[in-house]
């Protein structure tokens, strides 16, 4: 118990929280950049502008593949040898921007291919090309539909940023490990188990959320 | 030609990495099977209170990361005097993590089945463990193919976490080699290439089970469409 108060004394805990502060940073800007960057990965797949859409499928199909840590390590240690130099926030934001734009573009794909086919022939039929329809049928109900599965999203990429530790950003993850490291066999288990009560009650929230969006999208 | 040269003198290297990363990924896959069947187990009993446990083990390890698992087997047992070896931790983590997903996967496949697989098999007088055993489970096992083999895409490519307790996969081994022969571009290639092996015709494989499974034969009539 001692142990327990002596590990989770304030000045840890308000460094976890710093750490969490830049886990959220990193995940919010990573899901806003891969959101806009899937949709037009998304969309010009749907649309199949020549050339362009089997360039971003070979993309998409090579990111979605390789491990996240890969995509960090890749941004941090590799991208400067072709001078490209960024810091290990913005590292963490381009790695992990690249795994998710690919993910949330097959969402994107999927929303788009879900609207009813007759719609689009109406559409169609009515004279609007094919990028009006898009913009105007197609991506509206695909956006609304695109919510759960992006929430989802959001939680694996709060997640994944804990790998960042890998690139040395001061992110929970980290932290945490830097005051465990201080006293391992008496810190360690008090700290992990706040850091995973952390993570936990965000993502339980986040999770939850989802299940009622979804539960109330498939009502109407 | 830098990537042959590479080839020639790190191979083994390169090979031994690629081993432990598939090993460690198929083992995990077979425990995570097991255990993430009795969670669905567990999660599907009839009496709450043991559902209960089966829900909070799933809810609890999706929502964390997979590193602070991998963390915890790794340096977290030192208070008890336990040392576990970096791959033994690190297997034991992708199990653990992957048995969540595989669980709700599993359950997801046997839900989904049309409630008459049930009535009928209570009509023609099978009991409930022979008509889980011959009708249900039989068709829940195609509906969860798919999802399996996605896991087993995510576990080719989370095993790469155990780089960072030192344990010596793939990912690993390409920092080693990059270190030492500071060709950091060739060397990366490489290791995403070796990675892009495995995982691409898997999940194309999974594409293409997705395709021919997708519900054609759950239509049936008098129930509920699947």
């Amino acid at each position: 118990m001692e142990t327990w108060l002596e590990a989770l004394q304030p000045a840890h805990l308000n460094f976890l929280l710093q750490g969490f502060r830049i886990t959220l940073e990193v995940a919010l800007i990573s899901i806003a950049l891969s959101y806009a960057i899937g949709i037009v990965l998304g969309a010009t797949r749907y649309l199949d502008v020549p050339g362009l859409a089997t360039l971003f499928a070979v993309a998409v199909e090579t990111l979605r593949n390789l491990p996240i840590l890969y995509l960090l390590i890749f941004a941090r240690f590799v991208l400067p040898t072709l001078g490209i130099r960024l810091d290990p926030f913005w590292s963490a934001v381009v790695g992990l921007t690249a795994f998710e734009a690919a993910m949330i573009s097959e969402i994107v794909r999927a929303g788009l291919a879900s609207v009813d086919r007759e719609q689009i022939e109406a559409a169609t039929a009515s004279g609007l090309t094919r990028l009006q329809i898009l913009r105007y049928i197609a991506l509206p109900q695909a956006l609304v539909r695109m919510i759960p599965p992006t929430v989802s999203q959001f939680i694996s990429l709060l997640k994944d940023t804990s790998l960042a530790v890998a690139i040395s950003l001061p992110e929970l993850m980290h932290n945490a490990q830097i005051i465990y490291n201080g006293d391992p066999v008496r810190y360690v288990l008090p700290i992990l188990a706040t850091t995973a009560v952390l993570y936990f009650s965000v993502n339980f929230l986040l999770s939850q959320i989802a299940h009622v969006l979804e539960r109330r999208l498939l009502r109407t | 030609m830098v990537y042959l040269d590479l080839l020639r003198e790190y191979g083994d290297l390169f090979w031994s990495g690629f081993r432990t990363t598939l090993g460690v990924s198929v083992v995990s896959l077979l425990g995570s099977l097991i255990l993430g069947t009795l969670i669905a187990g567990l999660r599907m009993f009839p009496y709450a209170p043991v559902a209960a446990v089966g829900r909070a083990y799933v809810e609890f390890v999706r929502n964390i990361p997979l590193l602070l698992i991998a963390f915890f087997f790794y340096f977290g047992l030192a208070p008890f005097h336990i040392n576990l070896d970096e791959i033994v931790a690190g297997t034991l983590a992708l199990t653990i993590y992957t048995a969540a997903f595989i669980a709700e996967a599993i359950r997801a496949g046997i839900h989904s089945l049309p409630k008459g697989q049930w009535e009928a098999g209570y009509a023609t007088g099978l009991s409930y463990a022979q008509i889980l055993r011959y009708v249900i489970l039989p068709q829940a096992f195609r509906l969860v193919l798919p999802p399996l083999g996605n896991q087993f895409v995510n576990l080719v490519k989370n095993s790469s976490i155990l780089s960072l307790i030192a344990g010596p996969e793939l990912l690993y081994q390409g920092e080693a080699i990059a270190n030492a022969t500071f060709k950091t571009l060739p060397v990366y290639t490489l290791v995403a290439a070796f990675y892009l092996l495995l995982t691409i015709p898997l999940s194309q494989f999974v594409r293409y089970l997705e395709k021919r499974l997708s519900g054609k034969e759950f239509v049936l009539e008098g129930g509920e469409a699947a």
